[in-house]
């Protein structure tokens, strides 16, 4: 199988890296690039653990090929905080408990910043649907939304 | 009054996971390290006649490619040994590590592959030729147990693996004498458990020291230590098991698995570091699951609806292995009456072996099962009488001022049920209060008055938590004074290591931040049984509690010599002790730490010995049980058979709450756990027990949609008197009650068609089937 050289660009830092072509992006960044943050839990793209941002968009990493992502900005949960410091996000799930085991969570964490970019005033309505794109086993869902919730309202 | 402990306090677990800096079993990677595919059956019962791996060991990056025969001469043991005892058993099912002559289930493994990379092993694994001769496959079990039925496994005398019947009162008399017997035969179904994170396990051999180390996502690391050594002859100091960040378990990582023992085999073998991460096809068909029972029962009531009696069988699918025990069986069985008094009760139970994935305990153990019949059944005897079910209900739970109350059941370890403390129908009270329960058939009639199906319905139950014997914590201050913490019990998402480091630091000086605690790792706790059975915080709290009041004492007797005061003048705040209310008459915990090391030649302060340390397994055989109410309410689309959950109150009694919202959290995951099990969850199978939903996209997990609009919590604490702490196990019992309440707030809805429900999950077509027969047609 042919290997390519590529150069991925996540959270601002450049990784140059040489993977097969069949090489999922998640495979990539995890292996490749030792960000082991994105976690897959179906890699069939059910499930979301995978989820990273790709110039803004949230994407499941384990359907991109990580040759496709050349030249994109891809933000992954390492990106989150500033130094020791959560950002608003990350600080309202822990303050919500919206994390149990923790396997799902920087998937939900990357889909909820995509989604408050997007449209910081969202309705409670459009975020359980948009919620709803991620699976999570431990919390049934409740306060994820609420930790959103939080955030959206302070920005208000 | 307790300053951390039953308070919302910031869990340790978070920061970590939150930055993405967890260390979950697939972020461990070593130099040098290999992986693994499993080549498994595509058939649900062959016979295997040869396996042939030349053209998959010639592939490029493949390291080994191993059959059962090839790993055989490095086994002790072939076979997993994992079957808890019972006198019940008719046969003994133990599986192989890898299939030897005969495949059992669609996805048992057959052959291992270790190479460069996980797609090479794929590829190879497509190379290992396997020749097989098809066999007639068991795929029910009801139909299993039929005299003429095929053998599940071809050498067996037939397919009932364990017969039992848990039985109390006379209770052919109390049916002969009742007014009213009515008869339901259910059928019910629960899937898998689907922690997000699937199973997974990496051995690194240490050719130094001859050790090895298996990191694995597993609920049960000591089990799993003594499982390697039985089957690799190898002595306890050989092998330490330790679990990383665990992504949920919810029941099946507590299984000892054959891809467990095969990984390790092949890591000695090759000797490098090898992994294994299960992906989620295999997770559908190599994880236990827990499936379906069929139940026909029948219940004696009088004029007022009292129960006299209850009594059936029940068929319960073991699947193709013991891989566990009869204990999904045993507490669908035991936990029907447990929430009521039944003063005769007898129902008989058969496990049946399919060609289908062994069945062991889902979050909810065979508890949902029996308390859905029993409800099933409340529900109909209100209805005979035309009773609200909420009284029927009223009229027959345990009452309050019976506790504790001791009941005729039996544990399946022999030992007899009492239960300890609660009060069942002021928790009924809460729940219905919170429903609205008494203004439903207002809303209920305006709804319809537009068109509108509206239902609601309840469930009560009683779950048996903390199961003993013991859990192993240990409890050490340090020279630098940082507080350790050790324990067998093992982590995976229900904040362990924060309910451990509170009630640790309840006692030495309410600074959370400067405790470790370490689970689930066998080079750091002596014994351990693991997380199961809602245990931990009952066991394992315990003994932290125990211990860290034993630490305690050491730390002022030291201190108090130090400081030349009273042991009762003092007080440890923060990471010192101190004369109480006097903080420049301290010592630091590092100085106490240091000082009880002891130095040569001189006595140790305090005369209570060198150290501050103390481990502790205290032994609480009785179990507690913690109950709960919950009240659904539902809308019904008559045309689709859609069902909509508007509502869920749910209020339960789960003695003192350690840590509130940690309560809560435990509670709401079941609740959806629950949800998916009411009308979702369907693991399918064809005649052939071919899996037919092997994908996310076909096995439906519920999401944030699905969840109802409103869900209200509600906590009743009744302290059980069996541990010091008043604490009972909370983490499945958000599961037990909800398809039952679901499933009679759908029959309300649609009671204006009679529509009757005796499975889950309830399938719109099955609704649309009772609804509107000839549109089916
Ligand atoms: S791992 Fe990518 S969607 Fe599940
Ligand atoms: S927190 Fe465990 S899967 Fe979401």
């Amino acid at each position: 199988m042919k290997d390519h050289a590529l150069t991925l660009t996540v959270n601002g830092a450049a990784h140059r890296i040489t993977v097969p072509a069949r090489r999922s992006l998640a495979d990539a960044l995890r292996e490749d690039c030792g960000l082991t943050g994105t976690h897959l839990g179906c890699e069939h793209g059910v499930c979301g653990a995978c989820t990273v941002l790709v110039d803004g968009a949230p994407i499941r990493a384990c359907l991109m090929l990580a040759v496709q992502a050349e030249g994109a900005e891809i933000r992954t949960v390492e990106g989150l905080a500033s130094g020791g410091t959560l950002n608003p996000l990350q600080q309202a799930f822990t303050d919500h408990h919206a994390l149990q085991c923790g396997f799902c969570t920087p998937g939900f964490l990357m889909l909820a910043t995509a989604m408050l970019e997007e449209n910081p005033a969202m309705e409670e309505a459009e975020m359980v649907d948009r919620l709803s794109a991620n699976l999570c086993r431990c919390t049934g869902y409740t306060n994820i939304l609420r930790a959103v919730q939080a955030v959206a309202a302070a920005r208000r | 009054m307790t300053r951390i402990v039953g308070r919302d306090v910031k869990r340790i677990e978070d920061p970590a996971l939150l930055r993405g800096r967890g260390r979950f079993v697939d972020d461990i990677a070593p130099p040098g390290l290999l992986h693994v595919a499993f080549l498994r059956s595509p058939h649900a019962h062959a016979a295997i006649l040869s396996v042939d791996c030349s053209a998959a060991r010639a592939m490029p990056g493949v390291h080994a490619v191993l059959s059962y025969a090839d790993i055989a001469p490095l086994l002790a043991e072939p076979r997993l040994r994992v079957a808890l005892p019972s006198p019940a058993y008719r046969q003994t099912l133990d599986r192989p590590i890898l299939a030897m002559d005969e495949v059992v289930h669609v996805g048992e493994p057959v052959a291992i592959v270790v190479a460069t990379d996980r797609a090479i092993a794929e590829d190879a694994a497509a190379l290992i030729e396997v020749e097989y001769d098809l066999l007639d496959p068991v795929a029910d079990a009801v139909a299993a147990l039929e005299p003429d039925a095929p053998r599940a496994h071809r050498t067996a005398p037939h397919n009932l693996l364990a017969e039992f019947t848990l039985a109390y009162g006379d209770v052919d008399a109390a049916f002969a004498a009742a007014p009213h017997v009515l008869r339901e035969s259910l059928d019910q179904h629960r899937g898998g458990s689907h922690s997000m994170e699937c199973r997974g396990c990496v051995a690194i051999p240490d050719a130094v020291e001859d050790r090895l180390t298996l990191w694995s996502s597993t609920q049960t690391p000591h089990v799993a230590r003594r499982m390697l050594c039985d089957m690799l002859g190898l002595a306890e100091d050989r092998i330490r098991v330790a679990t990383p960040d665990v992504g949920g378990g919810f029941g099946p990582k507590l299984v000892f698995y054959p891809e467990d023992a095969a990984v390790a085999v092949a890591a000695r073998l090759l000797k490098c570091p090898v992994k294994w991460i299960e992906d989620r096809r295999e997770h559908f068909v190599a994880t236990t699951q827990e499936r379906d029972q069929r139940w026909d029962v029948e219940i004696a009531f009088d004029d007022t609806g009292r129960i006299l009696g209850v009594r059936g069988e029940v068929i319960h699918d073991h699947g193709a292995y013991t891989a566990r025990g009869i204990n999904v069986a045993y507490g669908a069985v035991s936990a029907m009456p447990l929430a009521y008094v039944v003063p005769a009760y007898a129902m008989r139970c058969r496990s049946a072996v399919t060609n289908k994935v062994p069945v062991t305990p889902v979050r909810g153990a065979g508890q949902p099962q029996g308390v859905f019949a029993m409800e099933r059944l409340l529900d109909a005897a209100a209805r005979k009488l035309g009773l609200d079910r909420a009284e029927i209900r009223r009229r027959n739970l345990v009452p309050g001022d019976a506790m504790p109350y001791a009941t005729p059941l039996r544990t399946r370890g022999g030992m007899q049920v009492v239960l300890d403390s609660g009060d069942y129908p002021r928790c009924l009270q809460a729940a219905l209060d919170r429903a609205e329960w008494d203004g439903f058939a207002a809303r209920q009639a305006a709804a319809r008055a537009q068109g509108r199906y509206l239902g609601i319905g309840l469930a009560n139950y009683v779950e048996g938590t903390g199961r003993g014997p013991y859990e192993h914590v240990s409890v050490r201050i340090e020279a630098s004074g940082r507080i350790f913490v050790a324990t067998g019990a093992a982590a995976m998402g229900q904040s362990t290591h924060t309910m451990l480091a509170q009630i640790v630091a309840e006692q030495l000086g309410f600074d959370m931040a400067n405790i470790e605690v370490v689970a689930g790792d066998t080079a750091a706790a002596p014994l351990g049984l693991g997380g199961f059975n809602s245990r931990q915080a009952v066991l394992a709290g315990t003994s932290a509690h125990v211990a860290a009041l034993k630490v305690r004492e050491r730390v002022l007797r030291v201190a108090a010599t130090l400081l030349e005061a009273a042991e009762a003048d003092l007080e440890i705040e923060g990471r010192a002790v101190q004369v109480k209310g006097v903080p420049a008459m301290r010592v630091t915990l590092a100085e106490v730490a240091r000082a009880a090391a002891g130095l040569p030649g001189f006595s140790i302060p305090g005369g209570a010995g060198p150290g501050l340390a103390a481990s502790e397994e205290v032994v609480i055989d009785p179990m507690s049980y913690a109950n709960g109410s919950c009240v659904a309410e539902v809308e019904v689309d008559e045309a689709t058979g859609a069902v909509t959950l508007r509502r869920i109150s749910f209020v339960h009694d789960c003695g003192r709450a350690l840590h509130p919202r940690i309560v809560d959290g435990q509670v709401l995951g079941g609740i959806a756990h629950g949800i998916g099990n009411a009308l979702y969850e369907w693991m399918g199978y064809d005649e052939q027990a071919q899996p037919v939903t092997t994908t996310l996209a076909e096995y439906l997990l519920v999401t944030s949609t699905e969840m109802p609009a409103e869900i209200s919590i509600g906590h009743i604490e009744s302290p059980t008197p069996l541990n010091p702490l008043g604490i009972k196990g909370v983490g499945e019992s958000g599961v037990i009650p909800v398809a039952a309440a679901i499933a009679s707030a759908i029959e309300d809805a649609l009671s204006p068609f009679n529509v009757h429900i005796t499975r889950v999950p309830v399938m719109p077509q099955h609704l649309v089937a009772q609804i509107s027969p000839e549109a089916v047609r």
